[in-house]
Order: C-alpha cells, then sequence, then structure tokens
C-alpha cells in the first residue's frame, strides 16, 4: 500500500477513530502529511516480515501540548534529526518509521517525516489506539529498553535521553518538551526489526485506512463502520451533561449520553482521562480500557474528541476491542483499568452485557 | 420640525429581505420595512431606507445615525468579487514549515487574492520567549518586489495571542517598505489560537479592506440622495457596532452580523438577556443563545467561502427549514426542505393560489398561520399534517443542540416565518414573541452598543491571576473605546478562563469582552 493524497484523508479518519476520543485533532497533521507526499511523494506502507531483521524500526511522534500544534505546525526537518541522533547512537540503519501511537494526530505525524526522509512507514504502532504517556506503549510490555531516546525540536536543538526506565523517560522527555515549547519532535523504544515484529500492534496503518474509507464513503458512516470492524454500539443518543476538569495538565471528567430512538430511556455514563476509559450504564460497566471506545456524531460519523463534547450533540457511543498484545497481565498491569485508578479488573468488550 | 435630533435608523441586509426600522431616542419603534434584497445589495438598501423614510411622520432631519448590517463582505469572499490583492506574511520560519501558508485555500480564491507568500523567521512560544529572533532582513526582501503593486499585508505570527511584539515590529518593516497607503492586518487583533484559522481570517480582512470602503462610498452617496446628514456605523458579528474608521481596519468582522442583529434585536424587543433565540426565514432556521444580552460566541472554526477561519463568531444551530421550504411526500411521512421557493412563496405556495407545498401552507392548514387567501386542497391534507410534524421536530432538535446544559429555557420567536414555530416545544419553558419580532434583525443593528474583546493566552506571571486578568480587561476596554464606545460607560461583559491542557506550567487562555454605549448618541 502507499500512502498519498488520496489515502490520507481516511487515515486520518481512521487514527480519529483509534484514538477513542484522545491523541490530539488530526487537522494539522493530516494537512502537514498532504503537503510532505505532494512535495517528497507518496510513503510505502511496509510489513515487518519484509525488513531485515538487524535494522532499526524508528517509533516516533510528538510529545507535549495540543495547543501548542495548532500554533507551532512543525518543521520539515525534525524526522531527519531524529533518525540522525538514533543512527548515530546505534550504529544502526533506520529501516522504517512507525508510529508510536495511532491514535489521533501521532498517527499521522512520522508519515510526514518518513515522506520528507524517503523511508516507508511500518504498517504497526505503539499502542493500536491512543494513551497520555509515553511508557504505555506494547514496546514497554514486551521489555524493550525505551533508551536511547531522542528528543528534537524545530531549530535544531537534539537531546539523548538515557533513562533508567520508562516512567522516567516520561519525566525527563515531558518536562524538556516544556522547555522547548511546549512539545518535542521524540522517538525512543527503538528496536530492531526482528523484535518489533513481537512488540508492537501491527497492521495497525492499514486498520485505520481501512475504516476511514469504509466511513468516508457511506451514506451512513456509524453503520458502515460497524460492517467495517466487529464492533459494540454501547448507545445512540445525545449529550446530556459533561464535567471536565484540566489537572496537573490532563483532561479528566465524565458525559453522559441520554439514550434516543430505540435507546430511548437508557443512559450511559462515559469516565474520561484525556480518552474515553469506562462506559457504565445502570450501575454496570459496559467497556472499559484498554478497549476502544469512541463517541461517533451520529450523523457524519465524526469521532468527537473528549474536549469537544458538549451538550445537545447527537452521538453513538461505540466500543471495540483492543490489541490482543494489552490483554496479557503485563499489558493489564500498563493500562488496564486499575492502572487508571479503578478498583476492578478488566473484562474484555466481547465477554460484557 | 423644531430641529431636534434624535433618530436612528437600522438597516439588515438577509438572504431574502432587506430590513431597515427608525427607533427614537427612547428606544421605541417608529417604523419598519421589509424590501427584497438585490443582487448588488446596495439596491435593496437604498430601497428599504426610501421605505422607511416616507412613514408618516418622520421628519430625515431628525435622523443622527444610520446603521447597517450588510452581506458585502460575505458575498465579496464567496463571489470573489472586489477582493483585494494582499501579501501574506508569517513569522514563522523553522516553526511552522511543515504547512504553507494558503495550502488550503480553493485556487481561485488564493488567486485573486494573494500576491505572493512568504514564512520568515520568528515567531513566539507559548510562554512568551522568542522562538528564534525576528528576521526583518527577509521581510524587507520579500515585500520590496512588491511596493507598488499590491492593496494590503497581512501577518500572521506564531502565538501572536500570547505576544504581538513580532507582529508590530514586522508592521513597522512593511510601513517603512511600502508607504502609508497600504492596508495591514495583524493577527492578533482578528484571531485566537489556531495558526492557519487565524492566518486565514487575516488575509480575508486585509483583502475585504476594499469592499469596506466602497460599501461606506456608496452609503454615503445614498444618504446624500435621501437629503440625510447623518453618521454612519456597521453591524459586527457580536450584534454590536462599529465606528467606520474601525470597520474600515476590520471589516472581517462584519461577517455574520445578520444572525447576530437578529439575537440582540431578540433580546432588546422580549427585555430578556439569557434565552435561546429562533430566527426563522425563507429558506432557513437559525437558532442562537442569547448570553448576558449577547450572542454566545461559537468556539469551533467556521468555514467562509471554503476557508476555516477562527474569528469570533455567533454560536448557530442552522437548519434548512423555512416559510418556503418544500414539501414531498415520502415513504412513512413527509420531507421538508432542503429546497425552498423562497421569495417567489406570494406565486408558488398554496395558499396563493400557486401548486407547491410549502411549509407556509402547512402552517396555515393547521391554524397557526393566517396567510393567503386560497385553502390547500383536501387532497394535500396528509402531506401538510406529516410535513408540519417533521418542522416542528426539526425545530425541537436545534433548540436542544444549541443548548449548553440541560433544563428548559425560555425561547424568544423572530423572523418573518416566526409562526411556523409551535406554541410548545420540548425544552422550552417559555415562548416569547415579542412585537416587532419580524424586523428583529434591523432593530438589532439599530441598538447604539459597542464592544470588543481579548482573547489572549496568558502567563501567570509574579502577579498572579488577579494582574493576569486586570491586564486582559484593560485592553478589552481599551479596545471598546476604539470601537467607537463611550469611555465612562463601557463595562465588562463577559470573562472566560481556559487553562491548556498537557502543559504543567500555568498557561491560560483567557476571553474578555467589553461593551458600552456608543459616544456620540
Amino acid at each position: 500500500m502507499l500512502i498519498d493524497e488520496q489515502t490520507l484523508p481516511a487515515l486520518a479518519r481512521g487514527c480519529s477513530v483509534l484514538g477513542a476520543g484522545g491523541g490530539g485533532d488530526v487537522h494539522t497533521g493530516l494537512l502537514a502529511c498532504r503537503q510532505a507526499v505532494e512535495t517528497y511523494g507518496p510513503v510505502p506502507v511496509v510489513e515487518l516480515d519484509e525488513l531485515p531483521d538487524g535494522d532499526m524500526i524508528m517509533p516516533c511522534g510528538y510529545i507535549g501540548a495540543p495547543t501548542v500544534s495548532i500554533e507551532k505546525l512543525g518543521s520539515s526537518h525534525e524526522g531527519e534529526w531524529l533518525r540522525e541522533g538514533l543512527e548515530e547512537l546505534t550504529g544502526r540503519t533506520v529501516a522504517a518509521l512507525m508510529a508510536a501511537e495511532i491514535g489521533g494526530s501521532n498517527g499521522l505525524q512520522p508519515i510526514g517525516w518518513a515522506a520528507s526522509l524517503g523511508l516507508p512507514i511500518a504498517d504497526a504502532d505503539g499502542m493500536g489506539r491512543a494513551f497520555p504517556l509515553v511508557p504505555q506503549v506494547t514496546m514497554e510490555i514486551a521489555g524493550i529498553d525505551p533508551s536511547p531516546g531522542v528528543l528534537t525540536d524545530e531549530r535544531g536543538n537534539r537531546l539523548t535521553i538515557n533513562a533508567s526506565d520508562g516512567q522516567w523517560l516520561e519525566r525527563i522527555a515531558r518536562t524538556l518538551s516544556i522547555e522547548f515549547g511546549g512539545r518535542a519532535a521524540s522517538t525512543e523504544y527503538t528496536m530492531t526489526v526482528a523484535q518489533a515484529r513481537s512488540a508492537t500492534a501491527r497492521g495497525t496503518v492499514t486498520l485505520a485506512t481501512e475504516i476511514g474509507r469504509a466511513m468516508l464513503d457511506a451514506d451512513e458512516p456509524v453503520a458502515a463502520l460497524a460492517d467495517a470492524i466487529s464492533l459494540r454500539c454501547l448507545i445512540e443518543g445525545k449529550v446530556v451533561d459533561v464535567e471536565r476538569q484540566v489537572t496537573g495538565g490532563f483532561v479528566r471528567g465524565a458525559a453522559v449520553i441520554e439514550g434516543l430512538r430505540e435507546d430511548a430511556g437508557r443512559m450511559l455514563r462515559l469516565e474520561i482521562q484525556n480518552e474515553n476509559l469506562v462506559a457504565i450504564e445502570d450501575g454496570v460497566v459496559r467497556a472499559m480500557v484498554p478497549d476502544i471506545i469512541t463517541v461517533l456524531d451520529t450523523h457524519t460519523g465524526a469521532p468527537i474528541h473528549t474536549e469537544r463534547l458538549r451538550y445537545g450533540q447527537r452521538v453513538t457511543a461505540v466500543a471495540f476491542p483492543c490489541h490482543e498484545i494489552w490483554r496479557t497481565d503485563g499489558g493489564l498491569a500498563l493500562a488496564g483499568p486499575r492502572a487508571f485508578g479503578y478498583e476492578f479488573d478488566y473484562t474484555p468488550i466481547e465477554e460484557l452485557a | 420640525m423644531s430641529g431636534h435630533q434624535d433618530l436612528r435608523i437600522g438597516v439588515d441586509v438577509g438572504g431574502t429581505n432587506t430590513d431597515a426600522v427608525i427607533l427614537d431616542a427612547d428606544d421605541r419603534l417608529l417604523a419598519k420595512t421589509k424590501q427584497l434584497t438585490t443582487t448588488d445589495v446596495t439596491g435593496g438598501i437604498t430601497r428599504a431606507l426610501e421605505a422607511v423614510l416616507q412613514t408618516p411622520g418622520i421628519d430625515r432631519g431628525r435622523i443622527t445615525h444610520v446603521m447597517l448590517g450588510t452581506t458585502h463582505a460575505t458575498n465579496a469572499v464567496i463571489e470573489r468579487r472586489r477582493l483585494r490583492r494582499v501579501a501574506t506574511v508569517r513569522i514563522g520560519a523553522p516553526s511552522t514549515n511543515a504547512i504553507r501558508p494558503l495550502f488550503t485555500w480553493p485556487a481561485d480564491l488564493r488567486e485573486t487574492v494573494s500576491a505572493g507568500e512568504v514564512v520568515i523567521g520568528g515567531g513566539i512560544e507559548f510562554d512568551g520567549r522568542e522562538i528564534v529572533p525576528l528576521d526583518e532582513q527577509a521581510l524587507a526582501r520579500f515585500l520590496e518586489p512588491l511596493a507598488g503593486t499590491i492593496d494590503g499585508v497581512a501577518i500572521t505570527s506564531v502565538f501572536a495571542s500570547v505576544s504581538e511584539r513580532h507582529e508590530l515590529a514586522a508592521e513597522q518593516v512593511a510601513r517603512r517598505v511600502l508607504g502609508d497607503g497600504v492596508h495591514i492586518s495583524l493577527s492578533h487583533e482578528i484571531g485566537s489560537l489556531g495558526l492557519l484559522e487565524r492566518e486565514n481570517a487575516t488575509v480575508l480582512n486585509a483583502a475585504l479592506a476594499g469592499v469596506a470602503a466602497d460599501v461606506a462610498g456608496t452609503l454615503d452617496g445614498a444618504l446624500e440622495t435621501l437629503g440625510l446628514r447623518a453618521a454612519t456605523f456597521f453591524a459586527q458579528n457580536d450584534g454590536t457596532l462599529m465606528a467606520l474608521e474601525y470597520a474600515l481596519r476590520y471589516p472581517v468582522l462584519t461577517i455574520g452580523s445578520g444572525p447576530a442583529n437578529s439575537i440582540r434585536g431578540a433580546a432588546f424587543l422580549s427585555g430578556a438577556d439569557d434565552a435561546l433565540v429562533i430566527d426563522v426565514g425563507g429558506t432557513s432556521t437559525d437558532v442562537g443563545v442569547l448570553v448576558n444580552g449577547f450572542p454566545r460566541e461559537s468556539s469551533s472554526a467556521v468555514e467562509i467561502g471554503g476557508i476555516r477561519t477562527n474569528f469570533r463568531m455567533p454560536d448557530l444551530v442552522a437548519i434548512a427549514v423555512g416559510g418556503g421550504s418544500v414539501l414531498a411526500a415520502h415513504p412513512g411521512g413527509a420531507t421538508v426542505g432542503p429546497g425552498s421557493v423562497g421569495h417567489h412563496l406570494p406565486e408558488r405556495a398554496l395558499v396563493f393560489g400557486g401548486d407547491t407545498p410549502t411549509l407556509t401552507d402547512a402552517a396555515v392548514h393547521a391554524g397557526r398561520a393566517r396567510i393567503g387567501s386560497a385553502a390547500p386542497e383536501p387532497r394535500f391534507d396528509e402531506l401538510l399534517r406529516a410535513g408540519l410534524a417533521v418542522a416542528d421536530e426539526r425545530f425541537a432538535e436545534a433548540v436542544d443542540m444549541v443548548k449548553t446544559a440541560r433544563g428548559d429555557r425560555p425561547l424568544i420567536v423572530v423572523g418573518g416565518g416566526g409562526v411556523l414555530v409551535p406554541e410548545d416545544l420540548p425544552g422550552v419553558s417559555e415562548m416569547i414573541r415579542p412585537p416587532h419580532h419580524d424586523v428583529a434583525n434591523a432593530v438589532g443593528a439599530a441598538i447604539a452598543s459597542v464592544s470588543a474583546q481579548v482573547d489572549r493566552v496568558f502567563n501567570i506571571g509574579p502577579g498572579g491571576r488577579e494582574a493576569m486578568l486586570e491586564e486582559a480587561t484593560r485592553q478589552a476596554q481599551e479596545q471598546t473605546v476604539r470601537a467607537g464606545a463611550s469611555a465612562d460607560e463601557v463595562e465588562i461583559v463577559e470573562i472566560e478562563e481556559l487553562p491548556l491542557a498537557y502543559l504543567n506550567v500555568p498557561a491560560v487562555r483567557v476571553r474578555v469582552k467589553a461593551a458600552g454605549p456608543l459616544s456620540s448618541v
């Protein structure tokens, strides 16, 4: 598959659906990628099986505040500086870039960088969705060393981070990103192709593109999504209550959706920490993290970001299975309900009523 | 005839009608008229002025102000006409090179407007530091060959909403190279967060400078012909006014003034400060929200002529349902619109003996309105009943969607199609149908109030939150006075604070709106 100007809108829509309400708005990332493929040509999507075992996969993206990304749109050089840094440090060749996070804007950004470098993008990512923290990636579960991390900005400042673990890397990178102006381009959890085959969520670029294609061409996008992937419709209704605060840099809150039409009389509560974490109806949990809960505009199918939920919106909340790596003990320790402060264990969406 | 000078005329140009009203010093409505909007817009305005001045008892000598809410700017963008040639300057290398200026503009509009685009070194961080120093030499090099060939420059810096200093320095360079005759638009005065949308709005503003000057000239001519010696003001998109000089500098703020005027007019006519407002026209219906006497603003990007912008606009839910909406049978019911007979209603609707079933026919059939002379044939009964039920549902949904919280709210019904709205709608505590609701938009234009706002990102410094709010408030007051308000009577209408996510330092977006009565009334 090639990612070109025609594929990009579909991929962007898919990234947004996989974002589970977070990951940042895809609009800016989509435009940056459009300009990049127009300038440098389309980006090939490669299967990890097709690449040499010993070459490197470079997971990358932006760390920092979405608000900064709508002002500082990105320079064209960040991808180049990340790769240079990494190749100097490891003495190996980067065979492909990979999104650290397919959900939201970070699913798109590496494609622009890949275009400018003339490198392919791996058909995989480190989450299969969006999560707020750097170490909440499949590579952490697989035991890949997060270091060396490379951090750069639009000016060409470049830092190598050798952190003792993923949490420290998160802490250091987050602080440095503020110094860089609220955002930094970063790579961490670099691995060989051989490692990446089992340490990543595979096939997610293809998945996102297929989701987007199905929805963008459809008269009834929500139904089209249900046809494209195995999906549970939690409720169709309207948003009747939203509470939301920004604390410690993170968005926390809840939204209540009241059923309409066939779902009249029902109420669903969504709990939010940057992403949609848990859906509860009548005291019973109907979907939970790390499975993906996304709120779609009922008419247009456009995913609604947690920061944009508001009273009166006609929405359909859907849930679908996360990547299987998240369902292992290691995955749940990192991003299961208890990791977000809930007092219950994970039950897969397929087993919930 | 004693030389009393105490009357104001409000004019509002809509898609179908151009309305005008005359108010006296006590804000009593003395005259009103509805004329068809003409293709050139100006003809309709002149006719509305003539008609309203012919009302018995109106002495032209008493008119002191003419307030105009017009669609000239919107039409110019949509039709790509009378737009000026603008050089686009972005202060944002290297931090914004990933997306070039005007990247999303339709080719024809870009060709009409743009005389060249450049991204020069500079820009501000979210915390007020410089990203890199401003490259004044690069700016001068870009502008020098353009001198004498362009009408305007649009200057946009990264995080201009945190600090405008790079934009102000760039303005100096542009003045030095291009001279005084060139219009310069600075993005910090136009839009808020979101570089691309703010840049788009700033370029449009510069491109529209000529349209504003044209309208002002035409209006002056019309006033002279009509023997009026009145000061002219323009309605802006929060439903208040701006002096001519201010309108020439910020013409883009006239876009969206129509719905804003309706909402302000509805507030004025009903005496309510906080309510929902439904404005039913011939083709479409807008539902907006009145908060503290002003239209609530949209928080998301608004498209104009195919371009995303982010300057302040009224937050509306618009549906393609109006008095002229055509009804059609549909399995299991009926469809309403989006087609409309528009201003052909008096020939084509059933109640006027025409052959097209419209929503107006349905309202007459149900006894909500008495319009026309002919009774629709019984074979239309089912369609009219079903069509009205669909329209009622659409009204109810639009009213509900515009709310920000649960709970019943009063609803003010205005516009020529107001009779279509049923007596009861779910979620509405009280249905208010004020007198003269059919010309609420023109009344809104004639309310002698002026406003301005600041929308900026502040980093809380040593003075704390209070110093930040004080600074924002002072700026809003100053701008309101610049727009024409009386300095002694400016009040703060609204203060909003939004902390920015994913930053563990205290950066806050602050929006302060100030308003006051026109200084010269």
